[in-house]
């Protein structure tokens, strides 16, 4: 792996760089941005040479928007009287082309690779993945909402990037920790970082270990009908407004619709973010809703996050970032669920 | 990797089955030759129709697959895309997508086995192409007894092939309507009622049971007085389903997805889920 | 010496135990403490040894009357969808409710989703309830740790500051701009009966949009609703809104895309506003709730403006009155038909 000091100039000069031959990506600050057809709010183009700095905590929009778009058009077709091809469904051409996210967190980057897991059969997800470079900003400070070492990650870990940034004497380390990093990093003229400063990394992460999977084996420990029928549910219930806000802040929610709209006789079937708080992605044609109860689909969603996802993909569907526990209508925070789940005997 | 994307077909053939007008049969045939030769289904799987413009529902495929050459699906017109489907004649194009889900285990588990299939209304479905690949490899199992009820004579699906069943000598056939009806000189009762009457003792025996929710819950009492459990007993859940994939997460019961890891499953099974179906 | 807000949470905790306790009310819809600074979180309180929990301050933005007619039901004994009601009174719930929240909760009994006599109102003038983002806007880029409320100061601690800053000043708009804070019912009062406001122009940002031109107004529309996320909090805060399904949820026949196409977007918010015109009491929880911050709320704003001038109504003012849109007149004004030649003029 070949690590780099790189000064807050150079930093600059490398995205002004990137973003002459690609899309390049970086965290809007407040509402500077807004959505844009090709990804959501919380994200701005890097273009325009502002020095690059990375707000503290996540990003305001999570990073599942460069690889579950919303919406994304998974097939198009015509409906035109007398098109031979009339109702014949075609898929759309593969995207290709690069884009850079720069200045996501370590909780973003875990995000893609648990997201992964459902999607690792998905033709579009991957296309998506294949065709993004993540270069990513380790934590030195959090914030009082942020709790992904609980999760089972790190304020420091490199996962899930291509290029890690941390803090340096002067400047960042760039550790460049996959071929995809490599060949953004091509032909730039970088000094190679000095032996002490990489040694200064290595200790830092190592007094902040994380990665607890203690709360994980914990969890997955408890019997599933007994955490479904605890009794915390109720409060939850009866304040949850079922609105689709964490859901939709969440970068590990991972529920798609699908749909098809027709414009002039040129259709598209898209598919876009839906949440499992609202009553409708449950309601069977006959009527009858299996998730009907506002409480059944608060209980869905924790469930699914800290006990479904588990036992099906192994780790929790959640990387402590904290969003959701910031924007929630009526405070619910994810940390109080867990910490009374972990308390169902 | 999944395609979502689904296979041309044209309608082939359209059958209105029930007195209501409410259930139709199509028969799709495939628009691309290698597409026909690749498809390979079991019964109990199901398929996403999709109709450009409307969108895609799943549906049990009615077919066997030891029919050649053509798919069935009947269809109960009550949503969007079902109305729609319903408005659709012979020679349009659609598109098929699947197979999807698990279906029943006829050729593992169930081989060798007396197998008794309990349908009510319009579930009947896959279990006529269930019945229909049963008779086929006839000599795989042992004892074959269908029973299926549904409201009236009118409402009775696939009535020619009833009659074609009811004439063979190896198959113990049951077919039931709720009320006495002018005209109809066959059985007369509930499904379950009639279960009880029939069901053969469960030694050596598998039952799959589809139908509407309190149909499957009254037919296990008389099932279990007479020593049926619940690994013996195969259900069909149904849940709102988008992707067909294990994907998208609309149809979970708990950690288990109706798409990917059903829909069939044992009553033992599905004891084991929350009441989320 | 206790703050207002903290007499009227001991107020709110003895009032609300005594109901319980008496078997007056089965279930008490309030607030509890959050787990942030600055937030809350609503509670139903069932058991009187849970009142405790109840607390009052000036950070409760959701509209508490949106839970009212689910609790209710709630409280019901259990019967089937075609059961028919039961003999005898049906269980109370009592609500804490300010001047906005108890006119929402006139339009629920006009609209008949709830009964008047199985509400027992906890009326509590309202100070004016303080804008979480307004305070974070304050300290930008600084994280907020604790919030002290003072009668008419908030103290802000993070991380190596600490600020004192005037409560007004961070009020939400719709508060400051409210003239009716204290409860139209009240069945039990609790603290001080605050009087009506004076407000020279409670409709000053509508008349700064009005002042704006076509095109201007536009861009504000489409800048302002652009971060939309179709998260629907804004209308899930709403007490107005109960529709069992809401027409952007509809699929047969789906009126609205689903995706974040700025149409689709942009009509939900139009007709999610116009759906509330008559019934709006400018609460206010739409704005609050609003995890992109959108400022939605001027749009209910405007057409409760637009009540005002044409019917002289103002949302749940008039409990015998019928709701204007809901009722006809042969004198009702016409001036919103508009016709080739343009907007109709009054008399036409």
């Amino acid at each position: 792996m070949k690590v780099f000091k790189i000064s807050q100039a150079e930093l600059d000069n490398m995205v002004a760089l990137w973003s002459q031959s690609r899309k390049v990506y970086r965290p809007a600050v407040g509402r500077q941005q807004q959505a844009q057809p090709d990804y959501g709010p919380g994200w701005r183009k890097a273009e325009g040479a502002s020095p690059l700095t990375v707000p503290i905590g996540p990003a305001a929009g999570s990073v599942k928007t460069f690889l579950f778009p919303q919406p994304e058009t998974m097939m198009t077709y015509s409906l035109k009287t007398g098109d031979p091809d009339r109702g014949l469904m075609k898929e759309p051409a593969k995207l290709t082309e690069s884009q850079v996210v720069v200045g996501l967190r370590p909780c973003d980057a875990r995000s893609v690779l648990l997201n992964n897991l459902p999607f690792r059969e998905d033709p579009f997800y991957q296309a998506n993945l294949e065709r993004t470079v993540f270069v990513g900003f380790t934590c030195d400070e959090s914030l009082s909402t942020c709790f992904c070492e609980q999760m089972g990650g790190s304020p420091l870990d490199s996962d899930g990037l291509d290029i890690a940034f941390s803090r340096a004497e002067n400047g960042y380390l760039a550790e460049i920790l996959t071929p995809k990093g490599e060949e953004l990093m091509a032909g730039l003229n970088l000094a190679p970082a000095a032996n002490s400063d990489i040694t200064a990394l290595a200790d830092r992460r190592k007094e902040r270990p994380g990665k607890d999977t203690a709360i994980l084996n914990t969890m997955q420990g408890k019997d599933l009908n007994k955490l479904y029928e605890a009794p915390l549910w109720q409060p939850l219930g009866d304040s949850c407004i079922n609105c689709g806000a964490c859901t939709f802040i969440c970068p590990t929610c991972y529920c798609f619709d699908i749909q098809d709209e027709v414009v002039k006789g040129s259709g598209r079937r898209i598919r876009y973010w839906d949440s499992c708080m609202f009553p409708l992605y449950s309601l069977h044609t006959t009527g009858h809703n299996p998730r009907g109860r506002k409480l059944q689909r608060t209980r869905n969603r924790f469930m699914h996050k800290l006990k479904y996802f588990p036992e099906r993909f192994g780790p929790f569907s959640c990387v402590g970032c904290g969003r959701c526990v910031q924007d929630c209508p009526v405070n619910i925070d994810i940390r109080e669920v867990m910490a009374d789940l972990l308390t169902v005997e | 990797m999944i395609s979502y994307l689904p296979y041309p077909v044209r309608i082939d053939d359209i059958t209105v089955e029930t007195e209501d007008g409410n259930l139709k049969s199509f028969k799709l045939v495939f628009e691309n030759e290698q597409q026909k030769k690749a498809w390979r289904h079991v019964p109990g799987q199901f398929a996403m129709l999709s109709l450009a413009g409307q969108g895609e529902i799943p549906i049990g495929i009615a077919s066997s697959p030891t029919e050649d050459g053509h798919l069935l699906f009947t269809v109960n017109r009550a949503g969007k895309v079902t109305t729609a489907l319903h408005q659709m004649k012979t020679g349009e194009r659609m598109g098929v997508r699947g197979p999807l889900g698990n279906g029943f285990p006829l050729a593992t588990d169930m081989k060798g086995k007396n197998i008794v299939i309990i349908a009510g209304g319009f579930a009947v479905t896959t279990l006529r192409a269930t019945l229909i690949y049963l008779l086929e490899h006839r000599a795989d199992y042992g004892k074959i007894t269908f029973i299926y009820g549904a409201r009236t004579p009118g409402m009775l699906l696939y009535q020619n092939e009833l009659k074609q069943w009811a004439a063979r000598g190896d198959l113990d056939l049951h077919v039931t309507i709720d009320r006495e009806a002018p005209g109809w000189d066959g059985l007369v009762g509930f499904v379950p009622t009639i279960a009880g009457q029939v069901a053969p003792s469960p030694e050596n025996s598998v039952a799959l049971i589809c139908g509407p929710p309190i149909m499957i819950k009254f037919t296990m009492p008389p099932l279990e007085k007479i020593g049926w459990t619940d690994d013996q007993v195969y259900l069909s859940l149904e849940n709102r389903m988008k992707c067909g994939e294990g994907v998208c997460c609309h149809c979970n019961v708990g950690p288990t997805l109706v798409c990917k890891d059903g829909p069939v499953f044992t009553r033992t099974q599905v004891r084991q889920l929350p009441v989320e179906y | 010496m206790p703050t207002i807000n903290e007499k009227i949470s001991e107020e709110i905790r003895a009032q609300a135990k005594k109901l319980l306790a008496e078997g007056t009310v089965a279930a008490v819809i309030g607030y509890a403490s959050g787990s942030l600074p600055m937030t809350v979180k609503p509670l139903v309180v069932r058991r009187p040894e849970d009142c405790g929990k109840l607390l009052w301050n000036t950070f409760c933005v959701l509209n508490l009357a949106n839970f009212l007619p689910e609790v209710l039901k709630s409280v019901e004994p259990p019967r089937g969808p075609r059961d028919p009601k039961p003999e005898g009174p049906l269980p109370k719930v009592a609500i804490m409710a300010t001047g906005c929240w108890s006119r929402n909760i006139v339009v629920q009994i006009q609209e008949h989703q709830v009964e008047r006599e199985r509400v027992v109102v906890m009326g509590v003038g309202s100070r004016g309830m303080v804008s979480r983002r307004k305070v974070e806007a304050l300290f930008a880029g600084r994280e907020i740790l604790a919030v002290e409320e003072l009668d008419h100061d908030l103290i802000v601690r993070g991380s190596g500051f600490e600020e004192k800053i005037n409560r007004w000043s961070v009020v939400r708009d719709n508060c400051q701009t409210c003239t009716h804070p204290d409860p139209l019912l009240v069945d039990v009062r609790i603290g001080e009966p605050v009087s009506d406001r004076k407000n020279p122009n409670p409709f000053k940002q509508v008349d700064e949009l009005e002042a704006k031109s076509a095109a201007e107004r536009w861009g504000w529309f489409t800048s302002e609703f652009a971060t939309c996320i179709r998260c629907y909090a804004c209308r899930n805060a709403c007490p107005l809104c109960y529709c069992p399904t809401c027409f952007v949820d509809d699929a047969k026949p789906q009126w609205v895309g689903k995706s974040l196409d700025a149409t689709d977007t942009g009509l939900f918010h139009v007709m999610r506003a116009y759906h509330c015109a008559g019934r709006c009491t400018d609460c206010g929880a739409c704005e609050s709730v609003c995890p992109m911050g959108i400022n939605m709320r001027l749009l209910t704003k405007k057409l409760n403006k637009d009540v005002l001038n044409l019917y002289g109504i103002e949302a749940g003012m008039q409990p015998d009155s019928p709701l204007p849109l809901t009722t006809y007149k042969i004198n009702d004004p016409q001036k919103f038909i508009v016709t080739e030649a343009g907007a109709g003029k009054e008399g036409e």
